[in-house]
């Protein structure tokens, strides 16, 4: 649905440039919802503009649709950036017009007929659960509502893709929520594919299909979420899962605490149904070891449930041996720690 | 002072003359938003672009429009007076002087249009960018509309300057109010006939203000 081929922005001119983005190659598929992670200034925000050409990149190619967009005139562009969405994390939406005229702007761009304008922002409203507010100005609504009619309005066109710059940064918690599962019921009811980014894990992990890390204007390490969350290699990504938890004091403490036994600490994964089950209380009875919980996380990603542990099995080094390879055999991803 | 004696003021020349200010204002302040309104938008447009050649062209029409305003308005008055004869036929009188009132007024409104423009939200702008939109929809859709509290007061501060021009304008032999307070209270030191004049005038000012503020109130939705 989208590639990014060799792109590269770089500012300025002479020898005052900065490379936002360096040789970029990406490639995102109909109907996914595809994230995007970066600190800010990797390159996540030029990245995404420049796929509806907000930003035009010095080189590279931009296809959306089977379109090479970064070749279009200025009257073809306009006429596909309709079937582009974008929502962003100021809203930005036209403070001199109500909810109702904020909605009907692209449709009229368009110049829609105002009946059918008016049966569509009806829908629109409905969709994003704002009927009660068609009259209200952006300056009477909450951030959550406010970001709400900018998903209306990036939906008025019926587009095929979905952008979403930094969308829910500038929300709380519960209101991020309730634009993410906006977006996940959207994504899933008109198949859209919807490509965001963000600096948030959570975002990337209660949505996303898949996920790339962008660091340094470039991409550093992309895959399913579940892969790149469970698994993260480079050690920017592993920075944005652990954020702060692994690398403390204590737990560095009770990995290499033997008290009297031998003992072994290992990262046990679980993913799917697994992750519910009891195997790790039964083949640790079985082995008979010991084991203690010192981190652990169970939760899901999007609808994935998982969990990872890390714990210290305590017995002789056979019982631990044979306790790690039988939870291997049960189909745990089981990681030794040194 | 020595006593002010009311009495001997012709009401009627009063009544003329106010008139014929407020003809002088509304058709200068037509014509300045006229000319002055695309030139802003011009200025704002050009003054972004990231094309050489238009910036070049943005340099040189910014720097006439800051020589239009540097020169003193009496004195633009009386170097347009030719100006002024060959496109309405006399130099005074409430026409003779509607070119100058404008030409002193047009390139001054001009920057404020500018002004009012940059105050408009740059996401915004994007964002219909994003919709599609061409530069003549983001224009008329979303740049006159969201600056419309500042064009408005842009509109006020215009109107307010323009009656200060009229009154100057006396001078040269324009009509009006000033014409009035300097025939009579300056040359022929009525001082009653000067003071209503004036007085008109402020009151004049004060409703312009008063008026412009609450349409900008009314317009602002932040």
């Amino acid at each position: 649905m989208i590639e990014l081929r060799g792109l590269t922005k770089r500012y300025g001119k002479g020898n005052k440039t900065a490379t936002a983005l360096s040789d970029l190659n990406l490639s995102i598929q109909k109907g996914e919802i595809f994230g995007v992670i970066g600190h800010s200034g990797a390159g996540k925000s030029t990245l995404i503009r420049c796929i509806n050409l907000l930003e035009r990149p010095t080189e590279g190619e931009v296809w959306v649709d089977g379109v090479e967009l970064t070749k279009l005139g200025k009257g073809r562009l306009q006429e596909k950036r309709r079937k582009i969405g974008m929502i962003f994390q100021h809203f930005n939406l036209l403070s001199s017009a109500t909810v109702y005229d904020n909605i009907a702007f692209p449709l009229r761009l368009a110049g829609t007929p105002d009946s059918a304008v008016e049966e569509k922002v009806k829908d629109l409203l409905a969709l994003v659960g704002l009927e009660g507010h068609r009259n209200k100005y952006p300056a009477q609504l909450s951030g959550g509502q406010k970001q709400r009619v900018g998903v209306a309005r990036a939906l008025a066109n019926d587009p095929d893709v979905l952008l979403c710059d930094e969308a829910t940064s500038a929300l709380d918690p519960q209101t991020t929520d309730s634009i993410l599962r906006l977006l996940l019921d959207i994504n899933r009811q008109f198949n859209l594919t919807i490509v965001l980014i963000t600096h948030e894990m959570h975002v990337i992990q209660r949505i996303c299909d898949r996920v790339a890390v962008i660091h340094g204007g470039g991409i550093v390490e992309q895959g399913a979420v579940t892969e790149v969350f469970l698994k993260p290699k480079h050690e920017i990504t592993q920075g944005f899962i652990r954020g702060e938890a692994q690398n403390d004091g204590q737990l560095q403490a009770a990995m290499r605490t033997v008290p009297g036994e031998s003992s072994q600490a290992v990262k046990i994964t679980f993913l799917g149904e697994k992750t519910y089950g009891s195997t790790l209380s039964r083949v640790a009875r079985e082995t008979g070891v010991n084991f203690a919980i010192l981190q652990g996380t169970i939760s899901t990603i999007k609808d994935v449930p998982f969990g990872q542990l890390i714990v210290r099995f305590e017995g002789s080094a056979e019982a631990i041996t044979s306790t790690v390879l039988e939870l291997k055999a049960q189909g745990l991803d089981v990681e030794v720690l040194s | 002072m020595g006593g002010l004696n009311f009495n001997e003021v012709n009401w009627e020349e009063m009544m003329d003359a106010m008139l014929a200010t407020l003809q002088m204002l509304a058709i200068s302040g037509v014509f300045t938003i006229i000319l002055g309104l695309p030139l802003g938008i011009v200025l704002y447009l050009w003054g972004r672009s990231q094309e050489p050649v238009i910036r070049f062209i943005y340099s040189v029409l910014s720097f006439l429009v800051n020589i239009l305003r540097s020169v003193p308005f009496i004195i633009l008055m009386v170097a347009l007076i030719p100006f002024s004869k060959s496109i309405v036929g006399t130099s005074i009188g409430v026409l003779g002087t509607i070119p100058a009132l404008v030409i002193g007024a047009a390139p001054f409104f001009a920057r404020l249009v500018e002004t009012a423009l940059r105050e408009v939200d740059r996401g915004v702008i994007e964002a219909a960018q994003g919709m599609g939109a061409s530069t003549s929809q983001i224009v008329l859709r979303v740049l006159l509309p969201e600056a419309r509290p500042g064009l408005l007061a842009g509109v006020t501060i215009t109107l307010v300057t323009l009656v200060s021009y009229t009154a100057m304008s006396g001078m040269v032999g324009g009509g009006g109010l000033g014409d009035l307070a300097i025939r009579y209270g300056y040359y022929r030191y009525e001082m009653e006939v000067m003071l209503i004049a004036v007085a008109l005038m402020i009151i004049l000012v004060q409703l312009l203000q008063m008026i412009g503020d609450r349409l900008v109130r009314h317009f602002t939705r932040k």
